[in-house]
């Protein structure tokens, strides 16, 4: 290995190890959730599924509402890595979906969306 | 001057509706529903139809939020017509998004019988106005996340000339509310 690919490895590594370490901020998760308020909410269906118990939840399972049959038979159960990998992409992981949303690109982005949408799923307005 | 600081509510009226009333109107109409070969057009696709119909299906409830919020009493003028106004807006969008739709072979989705609004958090014109504003917000972010997904290039710059209207909603719901019009450089 040359001293440039070193250098390079090393400094991916280091990269690796910062973004896996960074804190999500579930309070700016809550902005980014603004981008999907069009669609959602946390308690009741709109044009998209409520997010209250989402985590742990098989994708198109919702009773009652009327998804997509690419989300229906995307055998899928949410958390943190599903949703990440569904929130970079939607209509390339599960296409066919509904969700015609060209995605969250920035990872931290997502992360922080997750951190936000996990408390939320908690929180009194999930709670009947 | 905004037409929120003007003291004559009816001048205020007069002043806003003769500003706003053509917000929308040419581009997207003439990109669409004047097109009738749109269906044969290159690009076009079941998928374009869909990314419509999902943009239908939150047209069709922004029209039911923003009744939900005209018949609360909560709204004075000239907050209200503003919320007649952009309700209006959203009908012409879902009109134009069903008849694209069907040019495209779909079937564009109705309106359901019921939505479910959080109507018990909405005790004052600043909660209506908040809460328009923030569906708005998120009708510019959907907007802003279809229109790289069509495969027709007219398409996309319809759905833009939408996001345009919506972000002008958004922005004057949040000057009636004395904040910022528009908050940052770019939207997401």
């Amino acid at each position: 290995m040359s001293a440039a690919h070193a250098a390079l490895a090393a400094a991916l590594s280091l990269c690796s190890v910062a973004g896996a370490s960074a804190a999500a901020d579930a309070a700016h998760g809550e902005q980014v959730y603004s981008r999907c308020l069009a669609c959602h909410a946390l308690a009741y269906d709109r044009v998209g599924p409520h997010h209250c118990g989402l985590f742990g939840r098989i994708a198109g399972s919702v009773p009652g509402f009327d998804y997509s049959p690419a989300m229906k038979n995307a055998h899928i159960t949410w958390n943190d890595k599903t949703l990440d990998r569904f929130l970079a992409a939607p209509t390339q992981t599960v296409p066919g979906t509904k969700m015609t949303y060209d995605g969250v690109p920035d990872a931290k982005d997502r992360q922080d969306l997750i951190a936000y949408l996990k408390g939320a799923s908690r929180s009194a307005a999930c709670v009947h | 001057m905004s037409f929120l600081l003007m003291p004559d509510p009816v001048a205020a009226r007069r002043f806003f509706l003769g500003r706003s009333g053509s917000l929308l109107s040419g581009a997207a109409v003439a990109l669409l529903a004047g097109k009738p070969a749109l269906a044969a057009q290159a690009g076009a696709s079941a998928g374009d139809a869909q990314i419509l119909n999902t943009a239908l299906g939150a047209e069709l409830e922004a029209i039911a939020a923003y009744q939900v919020g005209a018949e609360s009493q909560l709204l004075q003028k000239p907050a209200l017509d503003l919320a007649l106004l952009f309700q209006g807006h959203h009908k012409e969008h879902a009109e134009l998004l069903a008849r694209t739709i069907e040019k495209l072979g779909g079937k564009p989705v109705a309106a359901k019988s019921k939505y479910s609004f959080p109507v018990e958090q909405l005790k004052s014109q600043a909660d209506v106005l908040r809460f328009a504003a923030g569906l708005e917000q998120g009708a510019v972010s959907a907007y802003l996340g279809a229109v790289p997904l069509f495969g027709n290039r007219d398409l996309a710059k319809a759905a833009a000339s939408i996001l345009g209207d919506e972000a002008m909603h958004w922005a004057a719901l949040r000057q009636a509310l004395g904040m910022p019009p528009v908050p940052t450089a770019f939207v997401a």
